[in-house]
């Protein structure tokens, strides 16, 4: 067991607000400038996990809970292929780890990422803001301690609203996983696909396609489906026009469709029900979700920051709520009528998070299974 | 499901004394799911013997009973009450084995009475350790390798098999008693044999044991939709192969990976759903190998525990009140969360912020026992402290135990040297923590610490970070020389003043505080929320951190630093008692409880400040505002000068709060009811024994000496036996009864050694006398004699040891009316506005004072109950002159005689000499009502009362 150094540096950073709330910490991670739209998760582990979620694509992050690092890093708690959130702010850092297992720590991980991050900030002050004026841009930097510099970068950093992402992070290329020869084959369409959605699929017997977020139906059709799932992924999904286009074919072939988040939403959208930008979203791993079918709830990893209008779901004859959240009763899943279609909100893969909801998963392959019994 | 109607009737069951392994968590439980039954209409009847809690208390319950926790009292209290349901969760293992033993009967079945909130096959398999084993085999759920003993010979042959070191646990045991480790062959008979004898059914079971691995809880809820959630997850600083009870435990875990995590959660959700079938509370061990991160389950337990108790207080979630509710038939997504009350009671709480737990022991008064510590618990009570750090809230922690120390620095007297530091760390005391501290500042690599104590580095890192600091700041040899960078780091880190004042060497706490107050360094509170502040909440509970300050100015005022704000109502603190103790337990927890209730009353905002996380006085909804804190100066300062109540109530914690009184009047703050000066003749032997005179009123000679020459002296003057003890103690420690000049030599080098420059008190001791008490409430006019007891041992015995039956049984009118007369006399000249103690000898008809304490005592519970009087409101009324005693009429309500009977935890000593004497050692009372003299239980009490007298 290697010993681990003390970190002895404390170079000065900055955070500022979009309001003008202006905080002054410590540095860790890469030195730079780095701006998106701040929020902040509530969940006490996968603090990793979380980093490398492409659904935090473009925005900076803020810790709830009083320590990250404290088990360092492990090349196989990834969610994708590298550090997807712009910035981090956290209350305190542990340089040194825990975990024997772990094959670094945090601090040169997210230097090796060129994640800029700041802590010894009054964290639960600075959420206690966000939640009550919301999402807004923020800028950190550990170059410019001056506020009109500061200032000047954080103008550059493009609103959250109507902004398109996942072209921008999805594959830019279609790769397959799982056994070739299996009975069973699931084409993704990646908006940000987390990497535990493709494993809990491969787990259950499928032969996964994971296409890039702009492929045309016909190509996504070639690979002769027996199921659809629409990813998560980072952005505004009024955005998406595109995408909203593509689920509306995949509805049409009354073939078993399974959306996460963003494809929660798009599933909404593609039934003309519309979505709209959260207050502050939720993220975190303790959202109770209840199952308006089995009567059942479960405990559910979140993390989106826009919503489907509860009052069009409600209104519409095309779909019908199938999970709701316990907290502040916004729409958690939707089914289409008639059609072998579903989605939620949140996130039954979880890592991080708890592992009630890999259910969905099941049903989403027995869906597949009843209608292709010869691959049964 | 929502509620079930046709449960109209509850009966709880309480956990009866006070006992190492069960103290005073339960009256925390019980208290709580009573107002929670009572909030549904549901009509709540009580049994309990322990007269000392809340839980028996006229205000929790609609009928109490307070009787032994027998089969019989269950079917009397069946007999006279209509009884829907059974709730046994809440009163520990005691409850649930009273549960068990009257469903063997067939009592509930008798009565029609459905068990709630538990599957009484359930307890089995969770008490009985094959039984578990077996069932985690079944559940394929991994277990440590074990084999069921039930003879030496078996036993033997079972420790061949798996190989040392190993473990025995006996069955159906509380607290691990009778448990123990064998490392090698040669301990094994010994260990095989204490083990057989604790267990009921001589049973054992011989186990591999996992030295090293990590020990995690999780406390879970789940309703009868089997919704199950974990409220809270708590890592064990100190590894496996130490009681949980005796372990530093933190919260969240602080070491846990979510793939670690989940495993754990998955495990323990599957584990709690194949108990049986029950709605409820249940807390499950786990051990982690942290080198593969592969788990083994220790251990199941399907009630509220020690622990459940800590979970609440450390997440805000109330656990007791929530499984109430769930046992009457309502599903948790059908529950809103207590403390932010608009979200869900269906979620798993999020901190942003570090719980420790210290545990308290007391082997000061066990003398010969091994103060190792293992499988059986051995602590007597807990602190919990609360910060943004976890370095912060280690310190708070030790600042919170009433032991002097003030931080992670409290330096024993004896300075160990390199190597004796290492062999010390090998066997786990009670300071263990504070030797590795000092083994990290004496140099001692990281890794070796780690080797001998098998502690996660990351929690020695930490360590080493204060050892870091604390070098830091001694370099700097004034206190003008440190930044305010320093400073601030310092108390981010929970580095108190006098702390800090200790290492720089040049200035006093209170200098450091001034000084850092003018740098803006000043204390924050932050609302424990269950939600990381992610939705608004409503509960007034608060903790104190410090944050940096480095913001900019003029961003400040829309942030919310300090959650706490302050009304213009005028308000009251009470100081609570901090850890129980032998001398200062649950009673003080009642009384502050009953003292935050009339404050209410009266109509000002009442404010409790204690850091005891098995209380119902720092339950969420008892105090309009919480402060969990340390009961200490610096922290209680600030609280008075963020709140700047109207006054202090110290009457009602014990010994802890009354010891603050003199700063809190040096500095100008009122002290609620009698003044300072007043309680110190009280607690001055010179200033009272002079009052005694002037009154006219008798007391023992008695003399003061510093050093061993003067004793002698003094000895000489009042004559011998003489009582010799320290000034200014709890409970008697260190009071001895010696006879001759050379005893009373050694018990006076003792002394000094212990307390060096301690007031050394040397009283003529009235052998073979009669002891009895008076507890009375005085409103400046008239005096209220709430009660006398009688003790039925001799004096020689502490009070808190001896049968005290009340009223008076043996001694003749003129002697009760003197000593009420003497009561009365005393209060008035003391200027007594609420409660004060008496305690009398009476030799051959003449009535002495030994003794008065200005303020609540551990029998003030016990009259109010035996007498069914609200006597503390009435007091704390008082106290705050709201009132005066003519406005009450109180009544006594008791036919024959309520005995207090001590309770003692000997059998977690098994080496220690069992003699009573002038230092208690009792850890928890009950009561019995006798209708009269000839109770053969009294009888036979009497009889042998002084069997016990040491010397």
């Amino acid at each position: 067991m290697p010993e681990q150094v003390a970190h002895i540096s404390s170079e000065p950073a900055w955070l500022l607000l979009e309001d003008g709330t202006l905080f002054k910490g410590k540095s860790f991670g890469a030195r730079g400038t780095s701006g998106g739209e701040i929020c902040f998760n509530t969940g006490m582990t996968g603090y990793q996990e979380v980093f490398t979620d492409p659904s935090y694509t473009g925005q900076v992050l803020i810790m709830n809970n009083a320590y990250v690092g404290n088990y360092g890093v492990k090349a196989e708690d990834v969610e994708s292929d590298g550090v997807k959130i712009k910035g981090l702010i956290a209350k305190n850092i542990s340089h040194r780890y825990s975990r024997m297992t772990a094959q670094d720590n945090l601090e040169k991980y997210l230097a090796a990422n060129n994640i800029v991050a700041i802590y010894d900030v009054d964290t639960r002050a600075l959420v206690q803001h966000v939640r009550s004026k919301g999402a807004m841009n923020c800028i950190i930097s550990t170059e410019l301690s001056d506020l009109e510099g500061l200032k000047a970068e954080l103008a550059k950093v493009p609103d959250m609203a109507g902004l398109e992402l996942s072209s921008v992070i999805s594959t830019k290329e279609a790769y397959t996983l799982g056994d070739e020869q299996a009975a069973i084959r699931i084409a993704v369409l990646d908006f940000g696909v987390k990497r535990n959605i493709l494993n809990c699929l491969v787990e259950r017997g499928a032969y996964v396609k994971v296409f890039p977020a702009k492929t045309d139906f016909a190509t996504l059709q070639a690979f002769n489906p027996h199921g659809y799932f629409i990813s998560n992924g980072p952005g505004d999904p009024a955005s998406m026009d595109y995408a909203v286009a593509t689920v509306k074919d995949v509805l049409a072939t009354n073939k078993p469709f399974f959306g996460i988040c963003l494809g929660h939403q798009l599933l909404a959208r593609a039934n003309d029900i519309p979505t709209y930008k959260m207050h502050h979203g939720h993220r975190g791993l303790n959202h109770p979700v209840k199952n308006l079918v089995t009567g059942r709830s479960e405990i559910t990893t979140q993390n989106h920051g826009f919503g489907v209008d509860p009052e069009a779901v409600k209104a519409s004859d095309k779909v019908e709520v199938t999970h709701v959240n316990l907290n502040d009763g916004s729409i958690e899943g939707i089914r289409v009528k008639g059609k072998p279609a579903f989605s939620v909100q949140y996130h039954p893969e979880a890592t991080p998070g708890p592992h009630d909801s890999r259910y969905l998963f099941d049903d989403f392959m027995s869906m597949v299974k009843e209608r292709n019994p010869q691959n049964a | 499901m929502p509620r079930d109607t046709s449960i109209k009737s509850v009966l709880i069951i309480g956990s009866g004394p006070i006992i190492i392994g069960q103290a005073c968590e339960f009256d925390y439980s019980g208290s709580q799911a009573a107002r929670s039954l009572r909030e549904e209409g549901v009509r709540v009847t009580l049994i309990n013997s322990n007269p000392a809690t809340i839980m028996t208390d006229p205000i929790v319950a609609d009928r109490v009973y307070l009787l032994p926790l027998t089969v019989e009292s269950i079917e009397q209290i069946l007999e006279e009450n209509q009884i829907d349901a059974v709730l046994p969760t809440m009163g520990g293992q005691t409850a649930l084995n009273l549960c068990k033993e009257a469903d063997e009967l067939g009592v509930w079945e008798r009565f029609n009475v459905r068990l709630i909130g538990v599957d009484i096959k359930a307890i089995d398999k969770a008490e009985d350790r094959e039984l578990f084993r077996q069932w985690m085999l079944e559940m394929r759920i991994p277990v440590a390798t074990a084999k069921t003993a039930n003879s030496m010979l078996e036993g033997k042959e079972f420790a061949q098999e798996i190989g040392f070191p190993l473990v025995i646990r006996p069955s159906f045991t509380l607290g691990g008693t009778g448990g123990g480790f064998v490392m090698t062959k040669d301990d094994l008979e010994a260990a095989l044999d204490r083990g057989l004898t604790a267990s009921p059914i001589h049973e054992v079971l011989v186990e591999q044991a996992v030295l090293g691995w990590k020990e995690f809880e999780l406390e879970l809820l789940r309703d009868a939709a089997d919704n199950v959630a974990i409220i809270c997850t708590v890592e064990n600083f100190d590894p496996m192969g130490i009681h949980t009870g005796d372990s530093i435990t933190v919260a969240p875990a602080m070491t846990l990976s979510d793939t670690a995590f989940q495993l754990m959660r998955n495990t323990a959700i599957d584990m709690m759903r194949n108990l049986g079938n029950f709605a409820g509370g249940c807390n499950v061990q786990f051990a982690l190998n942290p080198e593969t991160e592969e788990i083994i389950a220790i251990e199941i337990n399907p009630r509220v525990s020690r622990s459940s108790a800590l979970a609440s207080k450390a997440t805000g979630y109330p656990i007791a009140k929530i499984a109430a509710k769930l046992a009457i038939g309502y599903n948790l997504d059908e529950l809103k969360n207590q403390i932010t009350q608009t979200t869900s009671a269906y979620f798993e709480p999020a901190l942003d912020y570090v719980i420790v737990k210290m545990p308290r022991w007391n082997f000061d008064k066990f003398k010969g026992a091994d103060d190792t510590l293992g499988l059986q618990m051995k602590s007597v009570g807990e602190v919990m402290a609360i910060g943004r750090t976890f370095p912060e809230a280690l310190q708070k922690a030790c600042q919170s135990l009433e032991n002097n120390a003030t931080g992670l620095s409290f330096i024993s007297t004896a300075r160990l040297r390199p190597e004796e530091l290492l062999e010390s760390l090998k066997r786990p005391t009670w300071d263990r923590i504070f030797r590795i501290k000092e083994a990290i500042a004496a140099g001692v690599s990281i890794k070796t610490i780690r080797e001998i104590t098998l502690i996660d580095r990351w929690f020695l890192y930490q360590i080493q970070d204060i050892v870091t600091l604390e070098t830091k700041i001694s370099a700097q040899k004034h206190l003008e020389n440190i930044s305010a960078e320093l400073i601030s780091e310092a108390k981010q880190m929970g580095f108190s003043d006098d702390q800090i004042a200790d290492l720089i060497k040049d200035c006093t706490g209170e200098e450091v505080y001034e000084y850092r107050k003018k740098l803006g360094i000043r204390r924050v509170y932050k609302m424990v929320d269950t939600c990381s502040a992610e939705f608004e909440a409503k509960t007034p509970y608060y903790y104190s951190t410090f944050e940096p300050t480095s913001y900019a100015e003029d961003t400040k005022g829309g942030l919310a630093f300090n959650e706490s704000k302050t009304t213009d109502k005028k308000k009251i603190i009470v100081l609570g008692s901090g850890p129980n103790r032998i001398g200062q337990g649950i009673e003080f927890d009642y009384c502050c409880t009953h003292g935050l209730m009339a404050i209410r009353e009266a109509g000002y905002e009442s404010i409790m400040v204690n850091c005891n996380p098995e209380t119902v006085s720092t339950d969420f909804d008892i105090a309009d505002k919480l402060y969990f804190e340390p009961v200490y100066w610096e922290h209680l300062w600030e609280i008075i000068e963020h709140e700047k109540p109207y006054g202090v109530i110290v009457q009602l914690g014990g010994q802890t709060a009354l010891k603050l009184a003199k700063r809190l009047h040096e500095n100008g703050i009122k002290l609620i009811g009698t003044s300072f000066d007043d309680m110190d003749i009280a607690e001055d032997r010179g200033r009272f024994s002079d009052l005694l005179k002037e009154l006219g009123i008798p007391y023992p000679n008695y003399g003061t000496a510093y050093n061993t020459d003067d004793a002698i002296e003094v000895a000489k003057e009042v004559g011998y036996p003489v009582l010799v003890r320290p000034s200014y103690v709890l409970g008697g420690q260190r009071m001895r009864i010696v006879i001759n000049d050379e005893e009373l030599e050694k018990s006076v080098l003792s002394l000094l050694k212990h307390l060096p420059g301690n007031k050394i008190l040397i009283d003529h001791f009235l052998d073979r006398c009669q002891e009895a008490e008076v507890d009375a409430i005085c409103d400046g006019e008239d005096v209220h004699i709430m009660g006398i007891m009688e003790h039925i041992e001799p004096a020689g015995i502490h009070s808190g040891d001896s049968h005290a039956v009340l009223p008076c049984f043996n001694l003749g009118q003129l002697e009760i009316d003197e000593m009420a007369d003497y009561a009365k006399k005393i209060a008035l000249r003391l200027n007594i506005r609420g409660l004060i103690n008496i305690q009398f000898a009476i030799k051959d008809g003449k009535v002495f004072v030994i003794e008065a304490n200005p303020r609540a005592s551990r029998t003030t519970p016990f009259i109010a109950k035996a007498y069914g009087v609200p006597y503390l409101n009435i007091a704390t009324k008082v106290m705050m002159g709201e009132a005066k005693l003519k406005d009450f009429d109180i009544r006594h309500s008791l036919e024959g005689f309520a005995v207090k009977e001590p309770v003692f935890s000997f059998n977690k000593f098994p080496n220690v000499n069992k003699e009573l004497g002038p230092e208690m050692k009792s850890t928890g009372e009950a009561i019995r009502f006798i209708k009269n003299l000839r109770d053969p239980w009294f009888r036979q009490l009497y009889k042998e009362r002084s069997m016990h007298l040491s010397k």
